[in-house]
């Protein structure tokens, strides 16, 4: 029995990855922008849900829905003004700005927040858990897969059923013959990051809901997450959850072994996809 | 490493040094401050350990035995490469007199051995004495006591003693789990000689240790699924802050909740502990320093607890044990340098050191090597170590309620161990 639970809870876990990953998938299928600084993105969101909570009050989910329009207009911002003036032929300055990025926004919170560690106000619900036959799943992890897969629904509608979506993938394959039908490159990749920092903000809830964070937790993040990117295929955002269930069960049937391979066991898993399907689970069909 | 161009920046830093020395020394040597040099992490993961830095310095400087120094100031930003670099900018650059430096193992040891390497004389806190001397010394073959390092605070020892006489006052069935990382405390606390396991075993506790995993790990299903295998009542262990969250938050969603857990590192800040809602109520640790610890300041004569008061009215946060241990350093800086005919000789300075018997803000501090195997008599005094609980206040928030003074029965109790429900 203990083999079905260390299962689900792995499946859960992944639900958390995929979330962490979702937003880097966006990002790097529309624009192939690595976004070294998506982690410390994540804690920027978590902080700024935590002063909604502290000044107006909210309650955290309540806050998130708040933050998500700011967190848009950073990501919009961010993208439009400093990051579309590193994108070209050479990979390295974006790698590089969102690298200087990620430095900037740890000690900037450092500045502001200080280096306590943090976590968003918790009720009954951090704690609670339903049985399922023999299983205890905690409603939190459960509600985290939930929103993983309603965010991988709702971006795959996003993208083939609206006018946005179509000028995403228009733009994804080739931006010089889409800027000829009429679609700003620029501003298509402003509103994908603004999209990819919506996302963001659901995973800083969920990851500000679990555990502490502090200004330096993010880098740590964003490795799990980069991992499900690539397992998945890049620009596949099933295959983004798949990549993030993959790594999340492979830690905890790891852990059950022995608690000493848990994140070994995920970057062997990791490394085994990659063996077997180089360019990960569902690539797109040319890149 | 010595590269031509770090040679020839030392070089020229000495030579100016003499040149200067030999001109102007003896005019400027009747006023001229001590200068002490403070290396600590202000920023990075381990920041929260120096918050109290300024407030602490600031009033060192304001006391009548501060106006004689200078102190500089240096972020190891929680790096040990960056805390030797600092460390060594500060003896070269600075050619400060002495150097403090102050918390965990990853700060104390690069800059103890940097200062030990440029015969400066260090004194250093905020790290067990185990992971100070044994992590700067290596094969145990070669152990021999430093010339110019010293170290004052409790050791591994102090913390399994201080737990078990906690365990000792519950009624469990003595199955104790343990969440041992794979990091520097982790490793030490679970080694099958100097760390729990044969203590535990000596006293008649059985110990399910799942075995080292890495910090930052998402998922505690194995851990918990051992602890409630084994039917464990008590947890143990030092993880870092989210790790223990990411841990009792599971632990609780998935129906296990031992009498006790006694956890070092994770919940030793206020904030750390209020991060988990009401779930930190009753959880234990060990308590280095509190605003109740019968002791008071030999700089400025306030007790503990005034330290503590003036520390959240002047910053508005809660006290933090750090706080202490910062103030004691200064204490024990104003202290040998007062007893020190010539401040600038590092030998005379080490000596005052080694002679020392403080009576300052976190005890007694004395290199007696009283409690201390013969290898680190020469350089370690153990400060108290007692035990404490976590309360929940009515008002929201926590206090830490000390529940065993076993070893220490001068630090008063205000409480006894109370079972998790």
């Amino acid at each position: 029995m203990i083999w079905v639970d260390t299962v689900a809870q792995g499946i859960l876990l992944g639900g958390l990855y995929a979330l962490f990953a979702a937003g880097l998938s966006l990002v790097f299928g529309i624009m192939r922008l690595v976004n070294l600084a998506h982690g410390d993105l994540i804690v920027v969101g978590a902080y700024l849900i935590l002063l909604l909570v502290t000044l107006l009050g909210l309650p955290p989910f309540l806050a998130a829905l708040v933050a998500m329009p700011l967190m848009f207009a950073l990501g919009w911002g961010l993208q439009k003004f400093l990051l579309n003036r590193t994108l070209g032929d050479d990979i390295l300055p974006p790698l590089l700005v969102t690298f200087g990025l990620s430095i900037v926004f740890q000690n900037a919170l450092l500045e502001g927040f200080s280096a306590d560690s943090q976590r968003l106000p918790t009720d009954a619900l951090t704690t609670a858990s339903v049985a399922i036959g023999p299983l205890n799943l905690g409603v939190m992890p459960l509600l985290t897969f939930a929103s993983a897969v309603a965010v991988i629904v709702g971006l795959n509608q996003l993208f083939y059923r609206t006018s946005l979506g179509r000028a995403f993938r228009a733009t994804s394959d080739d931006p010089v013959t889409a800027s000829l039908m009429g679609i700003k490159p620029a501003s298509i990749f402003a509103t994908a990051t603004g999209i990819a920092l919506i996302i963001v903000t659901i995973a800083a809830l969920y990851l500000g809901l679990r555990a502490n964070f502090d200004p330096n937790i993010g880098p740590a993040r964003l490795i799990y997450a980069f991992e499900a990117v690539i397992i998945g295929g890049l620009g596949s955002l099933w295959g983004t959850l798949l990549g993030g269930i993959i790594i999340g069960v492979a830690q905890t049937v790891g852990a059950a072994i022995n608690p000493e391979w848990q994140i070994l066991a995920g970057h062997l898993a990791f490394l085994a996809v990659l063996l077997v399907r180089p360019r990960g689970l569902f690539p797109r069909a040319n890149d | 490493m010595i590269t031509r161009r770090s040679l020839l920046k030392g070089s020229a830093a000495t030579g100016l040094t003499v040149a200067a020395g030999g001109l102007a020394a003896p005019a400027i040597a009747q006023d001229a401050k001590i200068r002490l040099g403070y290396v600590s992490p202000q920023s990075g993961p381990l920041a929260a350990f120096s918050e109290a830095d300024q407030f602490i310095i600031d009033g060192f400087l304001g006391s009548d035995a501060g106006a004689n120094f200078e102190v500089i100031v240096k972020d190891s930003q929680s790096n040990p490469n960056r805390a030797a670099e600092v460390a060594k900018e500060l003896i070269l650059d600075d050619e400060i007199d002495m150097m403090l430096v102050s918390s965990t193992p990853e700060t104390t040891n690069p800059v103890a051995t940097t200062c030990e390497a440029e015969e400066i004389p260090v004194i250093s806190t905020v790290a067990p004495w185990q992971p100070w001397f044994i992590g700067q010394q290596g094969d145990p073959g070669t152990w021999e006591p430093f010339d110019y390092s010293f170290h004052f605070f409790w050791g591994l020892e102090d913390v399994i003693s201080v737990f078990t006489a906690m365990w000792n006052q519950l009624d469990t069935n003595k199955q104790v789990g343990a969440l041992f990382p794979n990091d520097g405390d982790g490793n030490a606390w679970g080694d099958p000689t100097v760390g729990f396991p044969p203590v535990l075993d000596a006293q008649g506790y059985a110990l399910t240790d799942t075995g080292r995993y890495q910090n930052l790990t998402d998922d505690f299903s194995a851990q918990i699924n051992a602890f409630k295998a084994a039917s464990t009542e008590i947890v143990t262990g030092v993880p870092i802050p989210p790790d223990f969250t990411t841990f009792w938050t599971q632990a609780k969603q998935q129906g296990f909740t031992p009498k006790a857990a006694s956890i070092g590192k994770a919940i030793l800040f206020p904030q750390a502990v209020e991060a988990l809602g009401d779930q930190g109520h009753n959880l234990s640790s060990e308590v280095w320093w509190s605003p109740n610890h019968p002791f008071n300041s030999s700089l400025s004569g306030q007790s503990a607890g005034e330290l503590a008061q003036a520390y959240s009215a002047a910053t508005g946060r809660q006290w933090t044990q750090p706080i202490g241990f910062v103030h004691a350093l200064f204490e024990m800086a104003a202290d040998v340098m007062g007893r020190t005919g010539d401040t600038g000789d590092a030998d005379a300075v080490a000596e005052a050191i080694a002679a020392s018997q403080v009576e300052s803000i976190v005890g007694r501090i004395a290199f007696d090597g009283a409690g201390l195997p013969p290898f680190a008599a020469r350089n370690v005094a153990k400060t108290p170590l007692v035990g404490g609980q976590w309360r929940l206040k009515d008002s929201g928030g926590y206090d830490l309620v000390i529940v065993d003074n076993s070893d220490h029965p001068d630090v008063p109790t205000g409480g006894t161990m109370e079972p998790i429900l």
